[in-house]
């Protein structure tokens, strides 16, 4: 049976874990090839690397940090953050990324989408969006949130598969950083709408939260976060045992 | 000396760094001497078959699989490289593969329910159907590996070494002598993945 993943997403910054964490044993807690190892051990299903930074040098000091993790990290490895071109989709590919994740890049050239999936495969192309309510409309949000584009989200994601996006990441701006569950409402919209994989972001506070998740959408394959994880709220293990215990598949 | 065949079919790079961590020697090459001269031959790829089975025989590097692997030199298909392994594929379309492992490749929407998604992407248990196959050294039941595809392997029952459940019994790994072949992503698949690449190494000639 397939199980539902667990993904811890890292921020990256110059080449550095951008949150701060601390892990007993973990050496250098802003190495992300350090914690991508740790996280890997951990019973991690797959990573997110964020890149937000602005610099050139910072870019290639992240393809750097990819290309480390790949050689050590051996499950699969999203790469988001400054992808606006299959030039920059080509970039972080060939340093061991196996998915690369697009939001305000596919905002501004929506075409992106099926290039990189004729290119790549569908399998390769993750369509991440920001959404939030705005009068009672669920609406997507570019530039890391701070942009209303006034899109319909539901129909901005459809239209993404429809060009041949592989995943859908939905992260909730209306429940992310609350921590108080995730965007059952939002979620199940997007399910009903999409057919290909749903990763579910913002809102995890705690263990019980995935497991509402799970059990209230069971069309919901994934599960993302990054500061409960990072700061130890939750231990990956014991989210991924509880899961279990409650007849939801996971790893272990 | 562990042959990754590069024909511009997908990424190796942690193809590569798989071997590099179990301490075997793995070149990534395109060229048929590097086959010839390898212990052991490993064909990735990902995308879709018809694309993947032209390129492997405008280059001619076909028949040098075909030869090395008559010659009983382990090869190891991985994911779209498995399922070139096989007779043929009825992916849009029907087109010849290498014809190592009895068996065709199918829609896994002509088997699974009609509500489960394609592709069938993420982490699955194994369920060894032959647990004494050689890259089953260290392998157990229910290991968890990494899929992604939409296609399988199917009248291979001969063949079949392991299945993996999706709404339907699926092919996820296939042996026909010293030809192997894994649906799943082991260089993806974490400990569980790496194992069956050390213990692929480790097979004879």
């Amino acid at each position: 049976m397939i199980t539902k993943r667990i993904i811890p997403c890292l921020d990256v910054k110059n080449g550095r874990v951008v949150k701060g964490v601390n892990f007993e044993g973990l050496k250098d807690v802003s190495s992300p090839v350090e914690l991508a190892k740790y996280y890997s051990a951990c019973g991690a299903d797959e990573l997110v690397f964020y890149d937000i930074t602005a610099s050139a040098e910072g870019r290639d000091l992240f393809t750097d940090i990819l290309c480390e993790t790949a050689s050590n990290v051996f499950i699969p490895l999203t790469v988001g953050g400054g992808i606006h071109s299959l030039a920059d989709f080509d970039r972080v590919l060939k340093c061991g990324a196996d998915k690369v994740s697009v939001n305000s890049g596919a905002i501004e050239h929506p075409e992106l989408i099926a290039e990189a999936a004729k290119r790549y495969g569908d399998q390769c192309v993750v369509l991440s969006a920001d959404i939030k309510r705005v009068d009672g409309v669920f609406r997507v949000f570019a530039k890391g949130g701070r942009v209303n584009t006034g899109m319909d989200a539901i129909e901005w994601l459809k239209r993404g598969v429809a060009s041949g996006a592989g995943e859908i990441v939905v992260n909730s701006m209306d429940t992310d950083g609350v921590k108080h569950g995730f965007d059952l409402e939002l979620l199940a919209a997007v399910c009903e709408a999409v057919s290909v994989p749903v990763i579910a972001s913002g809102g995890a506070g705690c263990i019980e939260d995935f497991i509402t998740l799970f059990t209230a959408l069971p069309k919901v394959d994934a599960g993302l976060a990054a500061s409960i994880f990072h700061f130890g709220e939750v231990r990956i293990m014991d989210l991924k045992q509880e899961m279990n215990r409650k007849g939801i598949p996971a790893r272990v | 000396m562990i042959a990754i065949l590069d024909y511009g079919v997908g990424n190796l790079f942690s193809l590569k760094s798989s071997f590099a961590v179990i301490g075997a020697e793995a070149i990534v090459t395109g060229a048929a001497d590097d086959l010839r001269s390898a212990d052991k031959i490993i064909l990735p790829g990902v995308g879709a078959f018809e694309d993947a089975a032209k390129k492997l025989k405008k280059s001619g590097l076909d028949q040098v699989l075909i030869a090395e692997a008559g010659k009983g030199k382990p090869l190891l298909g991985i994911c779209l490289g498995m399922q070139l392994l096989f007779e043929r594929s009825y992916e849009y379309g029907e087109h010849e593969g290498l014809g190592l492992i009895p068996g065709v490749i199918r829609p896994i929407a002509d088997v699974i329910p009609k509500d489960y998604k394609i592709p069938h992407i993420g982490w699955n248990a194994l369920q060894l159907a032959r647990p004494e196959a050689p890259i089953f050294k260290y392998t157990k039941d229910g290991d968890y590996v990494y899929f992604v595809h939409s296609y399988y392997a199917a009248d291979c029952d001969a063949s079949v070494i392991a299945k993996t459940e999706y709404g339907a019994p699926l092919t996820a790994a296939a042996a026909c002598g010293n030809v192997y072949g894994c649906q799943f992503h082991p260089e993806k698949s974490g400990v569980a993945g790496l194992n069956i690449l050390r213990a692929f190494c480790e097979t004879e000639a």
